[in-house]
């Protein structure tokens, strides 16, 4: 596929330019009129909800007698109501961080694998095998994981409280089966890794081949080649996967509900058990929470849809601020 | 080429999405225990003598509780086969949701696991336009507690203990006050890993009572429906909790009876202080039930269990669901199916289907209550 892409330039971003005139016979007046029509509806539905969400978490927020940013807690059906994001938030970052740190590099790895290394016979089977990792859904993996990977995940914490108990973060101080922030992290790389794996890969394919061919030319080993010129014009594809994969991460609801033992505690011991997300959190208490619980609920929804909503935004700073060295605008 | 790639990974996810998000509805819809149902399918097929179909007609919607979820599908199964043309549709989805799907007059009656709070009565009266939601007790059960020690097949605590263990004040099964309590038992040197309730649920609330109740000065936290404790662990629904404490050596957690009988756990005997500790049968939850006192007014049957009880042979972890009507006022169209069915479930057969599935049936003097108040409904 994109891999023929042969000795022109990779797509540059488009140019601003005149819109095309409307030539104004009958047919254009009707596409104007859908589209435009179609943008408006989209924006109002979006506005309406967005203001519906809003007022249902300030409806919350301000019953609320303990503070929404700091309280380790949540209790909305308590007297009086009292409930905090802190270690939802907490618990969001440091199991997504953790699944980044594992599945950006396999899936790199993978990535260049496919596209510049395994024979073009393995190459496409391997990619399918990978894109469909993205298509079980996400209860499967949780059950898996409680399953399967909670289990044999045993060992690897005790070897590593063992060894790199003095590194604070993996001291495992509570006893008990590793349903904890870190098995989590573990179960989201497994789970963003086909999204980062296919987008990388998709990035791979398009370096110009006559900058790989220069490189081969000046004597460049296939690391080096894939070093100089692959990695270098990949790197903002890189940052962008890695995002959507973060996202994704963010959002898991199910796999971490059912895999993570969670508790209103925030520790920096991920091998203990303990912590929680936003998703998580929901998924637990939709069923049982009344009106103002859910309202609550809603509340915490709304921090982790700001959350993704930065997260995507430094993302673009990033990539824009790379554009220039990565060879896209070439 | 790449566009296509691109609407395919998109299809590949929205597919996913949509599994995945069925598979969520459906998992929350049923905290299910199919062998407890499997049971007590098979013996109650006698039952169907004591129903009568008067004025029933037509579909009848409820939904609440997942608690008595085994008790409602007997109840239903029963009822169906009896009056044919009526169909009763009971949805086990949650406390919480039953009584707001009824105080949005959805359902014809909501099953509940407390009794309705006073704001939720006030809100009922815009449903009920004459009158206001009530409470009636239909099904009892134990709350067990399980426990999975190798080596260690009977076990007997007090309240003091058990709130020590779930607060994880005392982490050790060879502890003092656990080997004074199970004299002759070989307790091993392990940690106890207590598991309790990641959700809100009234099976914990229960809990919460019980040991506040009998153990004032080991439990100081309020009984509600969240786990107020800060250590131990959680698991999701009472199957999870139970197949935790199946799973890991050590552990110990609570979920209602028929949960240990399926996945053959063993519980704990409780010493309430009457000599002999007592196990968790439905006989015995009987028994405790039956030293409950009715607080609602007028019409209201919400009772107050009395959970320090030392009565002989009593169990007194208990649980009392409620079926949630209006007392007059219900909706014209499925009163007459919701007093039909409610006195087939409070009648003599009704009330003895119970015992087979898990659960305990309400104390005779109680249901007499329940029979005249489901008689006078309008």
């Amino acid at each position: 596929m994109a891999s023929t892409t042969s000795l022109d330039t990779p797509p540059a971003p488009p140019a601003p330019r005149d819109r095309p005139r409307s030539t104004g016979r009958v047919g254009d007046k009707i596409f104007i009129g859908l589209s435009r029509g179609s943008g408006i509806l989209l924006l109002v539905v979006m506005a309406s909800i967005a203001v519906f969400l809003g007022y249902r978490a300030a409806t919350a927020i301000s019953e609320n007698e303990g503070n929404f940013l700091t309280t380790f807690d949540w209790n909305p059906a308590g007297d009086p109501p009292v409930f905090g994001i802190a270690v939802l938030l907490f618990g969001t970052v440091v199991s997504s961080v953790i699944a980044m740190v594992i599945a950006v590099p396999i899936a790199v790895g993978i990535a260049l694998f496919i596209s510049h290394y395994a024979p073009r016979k393995l190459a496409a089977p391997l990619g399918y095998v990978i894109d469909l990792l993205a298509a079980v859904p996400s209860i499967v993996y949780g059950i898996w994981g409680a399953l399967v990977l909670v289990p044999y995940l045993e060992g690897l914490n005790l070897w590593l409280d063992q060894f790199f108990g003095w590194t604070y973060v993996f001291d495992k101080t509570a006893i008990g089966v590793p349903r904890s922030l870190f098995t989590v992290g573990i179960l989201l790389a497994i789970m963003i890794l086909p999204i980062v794996t296919s987008v990388t890969r998709e990035v791979f394919l398009q370096v110009p081949k006559m900058n790989e061919e220069a490189a081969l030319a000046l004597g460049a080993t296939r690391w080096e080649v894939v070093r100089l010129s692959v990695l270098p014009f990949g790197r903002s594809g890189i940052i962008s996967a890695s995002m959507l994969g973060l996202g994704r991460a963010l959002g898991e609801t199910m796999a971490v509900a059912t895999v993570l033992s969670p508790s209103f505690l925030i520790s920096l011991h991920v091998l203990n058990h303990g912590g929680g997300t936003f998703a998580q959190n929901i998924a637990a208490k939709f069923g049982e929470a009344d009106e103002f619980g859910r309202d609550a609920l809603i509340a915490s929804g709304l921090v982790l849809f700001v959350l993704t909503l930065l997260v995507n935004g430094a993302a673009r700073l990033i990539i824009a601020r790379r554009k220039e060295y990565s060879g896209a605008n070439a | 080429m790449k566009l296509q790639r691109k609407n395919r990974l998109r299809a590949t996810a929205l597919g996913a999405l949509a599994v995945s998000g069925a598979l969520v509805l459906t998992a929350c819809g049923s905290d299910d225990n199919s062998n407890a149902d499997a049971n007590g399918g098979g013996k109650s097929s006698t039952a169907a003598s004591d129903i009568t179909c008067d004025g029933a007609e037509g579909q009848l919607l409820a939904s609440g509780s997942s608690a008595q979820k085994n008790a409602m599908d007997l109840w239903v199964k029963n009822y169906m086969a009896a009056c044919s043309g009526v169909e009763v549709n009971y949805n086990s989805s949650s406390s919480g949701e039953g009584i707001v799907a009824f105080n949005q007059g959805t359902v014809g009656f909501a099953g509940s696991d407390s009794a309705l709070k006073p704001e939720e009565v006030e809100e009922s009266k815009k449903i009920c336009k004459t009158g206001q939601g009530i409470n009636l007790p239909m099904v009892g059960g134990p709350v067990a507690i399980g426990f999975h020690l190798e080596g260690v097949d009977s076990l007997v605590l007090d309240a003091p203990t058990l709130a020590k263990i779930f607060d994880t004040k005392i982490t050790k099964w060879n502890d003092k006050a656990i080997a004074d309590l199970n004299k002759g038992v070989e307790l091993p040197d392990k940690p106890i890993q207590p598991f309790h309730r990641s959700e809100d649920s009234g099976t914990t609330q229960n809990l919460g009572k019980y040991l506040s109740a009998a153990a004032p000065d080991a439990w100081k936290y309020e009984a509600e429906k969240k786990w107020p404790a800060p250590g131990g662990q959680a698991a999701s629904g009472s199957s999870g909790v139970a197949s935790q404490v199946k799973a890991v050596d050590g552990s110990i957690g609570y979920f209602e009876l028929s949960y240990a009988a399926s996945q053959d756990i063993t519980t704990v005997d409780i010493e309430t202080g009457s000599g002999t500790p007592v196990k968790a049968t439905s006989e015995n939850a009987s028994k405790a039930i039956a030293a409950a006192k009715v607080v609602g007014t007028g019409k209201d049957l919400a009772l107050e269990l009395d959970y320090a009880t030392k009565a002989e042979g009593a169990y007194p972890i208990v649980l009392v669901t409620y079926e949630v009507v209006c007392d007059t006022g219900n909706k014209a169209d499925t009163l007459g199916t919701v007093k039909s069915f409610l006195t087939y479930a409070s009648s003599e057969d009704g009330q003895k289907v119970l015992t087979d599935a898990g659960y305990a049936p309400i104390p005779a003097e109680i249901n007499a209550k329940v029979r005249e108040t489901v008689a006078g409904l309008s």
